[in-house]
């Protein structure tokens, strides 16, 4: 068994251990050991607004690509033949795109000049051009288009799962299409609710170009200070110290994550 | 629950068409209330497709289905008040087998406080009292089939479907659940309509059998009459173990097999392409005078042991392949040729089967 698994941890020793050791241990040494980095996470303002940010825009990114994502990934799942596939490949297409195009095209949307604010205007729903873009808004919007595919694919994956049979036996013993949904579809489609929220949230939490660009330099998420910290002022043992507490929460998400959801009876079905 | 009577089922001229394969060409079939239909025929021959129909899963292309004089042909699923049975249980893995017995229950808005003992006395019916808060993957396969029949009869149906209910299960558990299933209908007085591709199954358990054989309705008919009455060549190759030889017509009650004269007590269809069928226990060895019977002779070639019985295999003088089953006792034993030797044999006229061939 161990013989086995050698080959695979020793890239995971290449690859996730060896570098996160490498960072932390930056964090904490700086020509000698040292705490500063973290004390000063811990007492400046500036850092704890990031963080706050940061996990606030992955809360509602995450919400937002789970309510587009389902009924996206629910159609998908139950379409016949030409359609699901239709379906996938517009989900899957933007992949093919870089990040930093998809980021530009939304800036091109959404500036006071771009064709959203043309088209309120031009309809007079709106006076003057709205603030669609560098602040928090547009960050936000961007994100959510960007990461719409790792939620819907993990939705459109569990959903498969659920074989056509449970759906017709639930019509069949009374329950009426919204019931049997209910009951039996978003129930047995929860694996692939968790998997989503848990993959967005996570990518969320160390976005960089999307905020860079679109947040107007007013949304400082936490990638942008670890990236501040190495770039201005060449401070890799701040950086690294940043990263090391964005780490931490993000295990901690986990950790609570698994504990407060029954996730082994939500993914552990046979 | 006993009080509950069965539906009236008429289907009538029913087809499906998907794109140019047609599942189910023109059946036509009435159930009476209270009666147990089995649909048997082979993989591919529709069974599921009609029961879809019946269930309102599939839409039928054409034709009509009738529930006591209402038609139902456009009424969804969810509102043809049907028990149906998946192959596969489709029991929900995410309830324990009390809340999937309550299912039903829950999805007709019936009194919650009701729930508990309805789903208690169904869960006894089906020998699972006390499993309610067992979860799925705690049972065998033989327990889920009971938790999906209790499932599906909890809201006291008319009518209940089966899609081949039992073909998971092992031989033994199969032919005791047979017997359960048998007895369970006469208790419940619901109509079922029951698929299968075992013939015994659908003989042990069935007042009539429905014969479907690529999507058309062959025959249907009483167990024994099926068997001793056969309408054509694949009927009577489906149903028992028959041995199947062309033989030509000499008159009305009289045909030819390779050369050797064969009186039958049925009138010899008309046509030219006929086949007589041997069941295995109709084919008799010979003992004394023949009493009008038919004779045959022949070579043993093979004697298998199967248990209560034995099948003997022979070779007729022109090379055709027969065979009979004796039951294992000493005295039907030790009236067997051995291997190579000679055997003599009879056929009752009124076992003699001659029907035509089935065409396609
Ligand atoms: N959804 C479907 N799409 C296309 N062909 C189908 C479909 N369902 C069944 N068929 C075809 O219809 C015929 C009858 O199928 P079915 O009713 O499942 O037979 P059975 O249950 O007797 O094995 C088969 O030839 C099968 O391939
Ligand atoms: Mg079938």
């Amino acid at each position: 068994m161990l013989l086995l698994a050698s080959p695979a941890l020793l890239v995971v020793l290449a690859l996730v251990v060896v570098p996160v050791g490498w960072f932390l241990g930056l964090s904490v040494y700086d020509g000698g050991f040292t705490i500063e980095h973290y004390r000063r996470i811990f007492v400046e303002d500036v850092y704890w607004r990031s963080f706050a940010l940061t996990f606030r825009i992955a809360l509602v990114v995450t919400a937002g690509t789970l309510l587009l994502g389902y009924p996206v990934a629910y159609a998908a799942a139950r379409l016949a033949r030409p359609w699901d596939v239709l379906i996938l490949l517009c989900v899957v297409l933007p992949f093919w795109t870089s990040v930093l195009v998809r980021t530009y095209a939304w800036l091109v949307l959404l500036q006071r000049t771009g064709l959203v604010n043309q088209l309120l205007t031009g309809l007079d729903l709106v006076g003057e051009p709205l603030a669609l873009v560098h602040n928090e808004f547009g960050t936000v919007v961007a994100m959510v288009h960007i990461l719409l595919p790792f939620m819907v694919l993990p939705l459109y994956a569990a959903m498969k799962k659920i074989p056509d049979e449970l759906i017709l036996a639930g019509a069949s013993l009374g329950g009426g299409p919204m019931h049997v949904f209910r009951r039996v579809f978003l129930p047995l489609s929860l694996p692939g609710v968790v998997a989503g929220l848990t993959l967005v949230f996570v990518l969320c939490l160390g976005f960089y170009i999307t905020p860079e660009l679109l947040g107007g330099g007013r949304t400082i998420m936490v990638s942008m200070v670890v990236s501040r910290n190495v770039e201005l002022y060449n401070q890799w043992g701040a950086a690294s110290a940043v990263a090391g507490v964005l780490l931490l929460a993000v295990l901690a998400v986990f950790f609570v994550v698994g504990r407060f959801l029954p996730l082994d009876r939500l993914l552990g079905q046979k | 629950m006993a009080e509950a009577v069965g539906e009236r089922v008429e289907i009538s001229e029913a087809s499906k068409a998907y794109g140019p394969v047609v599942a189910l060409d023109r059946v036509s079939l009435d159930v009476a209330p209270g009666e147990f239909v089995s649909l048997l025929g082979p993989s591919g021959s529709g069974k599921t497709t009609l029961l879809g129909i019946l269930g309102g899963f599939v839409q039928p292309s054409g034709g009509s289905i009738r529930f006591g004089g209402r038609d139902v042909t456009w009424t969804p699923p969810h509102k043809r008040d049907v028990g149906i049975v998946f192959q596969n249980y489709a029991l929900f893995p995410h309830m324990s087998v009390g809340e999937n017995v309550a299912f039903p229950l829950r999805a007709r808005r019936q009194p919650r406080s009701s729930w508990g003992e309805r789903v208690r006395r169904t869960l006894a019916m089906v020998d699972l009292t006390g499993y309610e808060d067992r979860g799925i993957h705690q049972l065998s396969g033989g327990q889920r089939q009971r938790v999906a029949l209790a499932r599906a009869m909890v809201f006291e149906p008319r009518l209940i479907l089966m899609d081949e209910p039992l073909s998971a299960l092992d031989k033994q558990l199969r032919e005791a659940m047979q017997i359960e299933l048998r007895q369970l209908h006469r208790r419940l007085g619901a109509t079922i309509i029951y698929v299968t591709h075992d013939q015994r199954e659908a003989l042990t358990m069935s007042d009539r059998v429905a014969i479907l054989r690529n999507g058309r309705l062959v025959q249907i008919d009483r167990p024994d009459r099926l068997h001793d009455h056969p309408a054509d060549s694949f009927v009577a190759g489906f149903i028992g173990e028959a041995t199947l030889l062309p033989v030509a017509r000499i008159d009305d009650r009289t045909v030819s097999l390779a050369g050797t004269a064969l009186v039958t007590a049925r009138p010899v269809p008309a046509g030219a392409d006929l086949v007589l069928a041997v069941q295995t226990e109709k084919l008799l060895l010979e003992e004394g005078p023949a009493d009008g019977r038919n004779r045959l002779s022949g070579t043993v070639v093979d004697t298998v042991y199967q248990g209560e019985s034995l099948r003997v295999f022979l070779r007729l003088a022109d090379g055709t392949g027969l065979s009979l089953r004796q039951p294992s006792h000493f005295e039907a034993v030790r009236r067997i040729p051995g291997v190579g030797q000679p055997i003599a044999l009879s056929l009752h006229p009124e076992d003699t089967i001659v029907v035509p061939r089935t065409e396609g």
